[in-house]
């Protein structure tokens, strides 16, 4: 806490106690913690500090590492995975032990899912009290097994070197995710006299890299069989960098791209061969595409259930060749004609040279057609509208930023509308859906990303879940912008009760919400409030260039709109709603 | 399975839906919370384990091994293997299935039985090979050896008689030749 350069702390702090002359020299279990984390280049950890991480949070004292406390864990969780989306590199955690470390677990979900490095540090009991409901005791390795990477419990000081670097190996490698380490207060208080590790020794562990030639030749002769090729692709490709590479491959071929929306921002969404998300809530074009291919490549994805929509007609005919890092993903949902284990980088590198120019001229005048036909539209009457905000904000510099959001309904426009085209600049919580990840992220994403600006896109509804961080936005000077679709619903539950449950409106009203504004205000934060479609323009500027730390912009938004185009769950995609039926529709079959 | 064990014997190990009976040897690294790690795959899946043989390898303190049956559908199975596999701790996991594996296993039967009706018992543990290991004024405690089915076809032999107590090991199982499972 004391690191942080703190104007005017708003949480009391400790005085600091005296501190007693070394016993011996041996530094202490918290201090090769925190040199084992400078060692991995940790510039911030996020946390909130607890009893039993208290040797950690001293150790703190003396390190270059800037401690960002937060308001709370889940917070933290977010903002490290907002550093790690944005960067590459691995958020870290810092929380006690107990309810400290049990809010961290909605992160760790939404790291786990959508394959971010992050490192949770846990305080713990003292090792003599495990399992004997000591204070602020929880079973915290036992409650995170389903949501992490790795987990470890360190029982002994001199493992905590090797913990460590095991736990950036594990996090940031492969399939990257989330690795939580327990550490019991007794462990990082006594000396530790292990030396740096540098190697790690995890047998079992293999990381695919370069894909198999033999695999790559025989996805190369399905590829030159095909006349309506596709290329699908996800966040794998986000992750290793294979954008420059899938655009190059797409030339080569002409073949059309389509993304999922983790993989926004791998292939510039504005070029002539990107149809733009699929899926779900996905273009018409991109999910026609992906209904009449005769051939679709998923480049790091994983045929996700808001992708295929009902798998028994999803690309019947269709070869399909999968590359994916996880060879678990392999067969899960989809069989494909040939698998390739391999960075998704590597292999569309090495695929390129076995490839030639693909007779697709039919096919992309049959998609650009459908494109004309079948454009994203929203009506510019009756009121303000999400979309005519986001819309807007990609016209007026949205495209250059980092844009994080939360979970709903702006979340589906703003991948429609705000169309990404620079690698790690999309930051959404796909996996999990988690509400409230977007504005921590952003927080994340700025601290990581100083140069840069930084929107959060956010519903009145999730936005609620943390802003409790404006706090840590503001003491920051974060010019972190928040913008919120305040719809007073929670509005894609909203959505589905009236298309699918005779709108009986149930736990959607989200009456009661405050006046943003005013809350922007109490924090010393710099606030507008967008009523009219006539100000969106100059509100969105005025907020591009505000830069005296974080701003506020509440857009309210007509109540009652819905996303389209729109694929029940568990429908075809070829059953896609393009506009507001006028029939009532059957219950979906599909997962929520 | 072998008919004599398709028989509603409660003895006999139930297989409710005739599924077909997986065998999975995994190579672990000897680390707290790997068993759970396993256990928590096939838990998510709704999967049940029938039985679990976890022993250190001795050639190597650094790791276990572990014999497994489970039945279910052969394309979950497959994903919860690959899941296996996945999980850092894991070296390896193989489903040996229709392979050509050494395959064995242990029962413990305690019957309660007078002296006089001990001939037949006797008689029949003696074709199995059974070994009685306990031989007390009223009951007997026999040790089977052997595959699976064979111990089956035991019990289910034994099923007139007072079974008080039944152990069994679980399926251990070695590939044969030089190779190593």
């Amino acid at each position: 806490m004391a690191t942080s350069p703190a104007p005017r702390p708003l949480t009391p702090v400790p005085p600091a106690p005296a501190k007693p002359a070394p016993v011996t020299k041996a530094q202490t279990g918290a201090e090769a913690l925190i040199r084992c984390l400078e060692r991995e280049g940790v510039e911030y950890i996020f946390g909130l500090s607890g009893g039993a991480a208290m040797p950690i949070f001293d150790a703190l004292v003396d390190s270059k590492i800037k401690l960002i406390l937060v308001r709370h864990e889940q917070g933290a969780t977010h903002m490290a995975d907002g550093y790690a989306r944005s960067t590459g590199k691995p958020g870290v955690v810092l929380v006690t032990s107990g309810p400290g470390a049990t809010n961290t677990v909605t992160g760790l979900l939404t790291a786990l899912m959508d394959s971010c490095p992050m490192i949770v540090l846990t305080g713990q009991t003292i090792s003599p009290m495990l399992g004997k409901d000591a204070f602020q005791e929880a079973d915290v390795t036992g409650i995170t097994y389903p949501v992490v990477k790795h987990s470890y419990l360190v029982k002994n000081p001199n493992d905590i070197p090797r913990v460590t670097r095991e736990a950036f190996h594990l996090a940031t490698t492969g399939r990257p995710g989330p690795v939580l380490i327990d550490l019991p207060k007794d462990v990082t208080s006594a000396p530790c006299t292990a030396q740096f590790v540098d190697k790690v020794n995890l047998p079992g562990y293999i990381v695919p890299g370069k894909a198999d030639p033999d695999a790559l030749k025989k996805a190369a002769t399905l590829i030159a069989k095909s006349r309506k090729p596709v290329l699908y692709v996800g966040h794998g490709a986000v992750i290793s960098g294979a954008g420059p590479a899938i655009m190059k491959l797409a030339e080569k071929l002409q073949a059309p791209i389509v993304n999922t929306l983790l993989g926004k921002g791998a292939c510039a969404e504005d070029h002539p061969l990107h149809q733009g998300m699929l899926g779900m809530h996905g273009t018409a074009y991109a999910n026609k595409a992906v209904t009449n291919c005769d051939m679709i490549m998923a480049i790091g994805a994983r045929w996700d259930d808001r992708i295929t929509g009902k798998l028994s007609e999803f690309c019947v005919g269709a070869t399909k060749i999968h590359i994916d890092i996880d060879r678990a993903e392999f067969n899960k949902i989809v069989r494909p004609d040939v698998s390739i284990a391999a960075d998704a980088k590597l292999a569309i590198e090495d695929l390129i040279p076995l490839v030639d120019k693909l007779d697709t001229g039919d096919w992309l005048k049959q998609i650009a057609d459908w494109r004309k036909h079948f454009p994203l539209k929203y009506q510019k009457r009756g009121g303000l509208k999400a979309q005519h905000v986001l819309d807007r904000l990609d016209d007026l510099g949205g495209r250059d930023c980092i844009l994080t959001t939360d979970v709903g309904q702006h979340q589906m426009w703003a991948a429609q509308f705000c169309l990404t085209t620079k690698n790690r600049h999309w930051l959404s919580s796909g996996g999990a859906g988690t509400m409230g990840y977007g504005f921590p992220a952003a927080i994340g994403a700025q601290f990581a990303n100083p140069g840069k600006k930084v929107w959060c896109i956010v519903g009145d509804g999730g936005f609620q879940m943390t802003m409790c961080e404006l706090a840590t936005a503001a003491l920051h000077k974060l010019p972190v912008k928040i913008l919120i679709i305040n719809n007073s619903y929670l509005g894609m539950v909203r959505q589905w009760q009236e298309l699918f449950f005779e709108n009986r409106l149930s736990g959607v009203d989200l009456e009661g919400n405050p006046d943003f504004v005013k809350l922007a205000g109490a924090y010393g934060i710099k606030g507008w409030r967008i009523k009219r479609p006539n100000e969106v323009d100059r509100i969105l500027k005025a907020a591009m260039e505000w830069n005296d730390g974080p701003c506020l912009v509440e857009a309210e938004v007509i109540k009652e709109d819905n996303v389209f185009p729109m694929i029940p769950a568990g429908a075809a995609l070829r059953d896609m709603i393009i506009e507001r039926p006028k029939t009532k529709m059957a219950k979906p079959e599909g997962s929520t | 399975m072998s008919a004599a064990s398709a028989a509603a014997s409660p003895i006999a190990a139930s297989n409710p839906h005739s599924a077909p009976v997986h065998t999975i040897s995994i190579l672990v690294r000897n680390k707290p919370g790997v068993l759970v790690r396993i256990a928590l795959v096939f838990a998510r899946r709704g999967y049940n384990i029938e039985s679990l043989v976890v022993s250190a390898d001795v050639t190597n303190g650094e790791f276990s091994r572990m014999t497994m049956t489970c039945s279910g559908d052969p394309e979950t199975l497959e994903q919860i293997i690959k899941q296996v596999t996945k999980l850092i701790d894991v070296v390896h996991a193989f489903d040996h299935t229709g392979q050509f594996v050494y395959e064995t296993e242990v029962a413990l039967v305690k019957i309660q039985c007078k002296l006089s009706d001990r001939t037949e018992i006797l008689q029949i543990a003696e074709l199995y090979s059974a070994k009685v290991v306990d031989y007390g004024v009223d009951s007997l405690i026999v040790r089977i050896v052997g595959a699976h089915e064979k111990i089956d076809v035991f019990l289910s032999l034994l099923r007139n008689y007072q079974i008080v107590e039944l152990v069994r090991s679980g399926k251990i199982l070695m590939t044969r030749g030089l190779e190593t499972t």
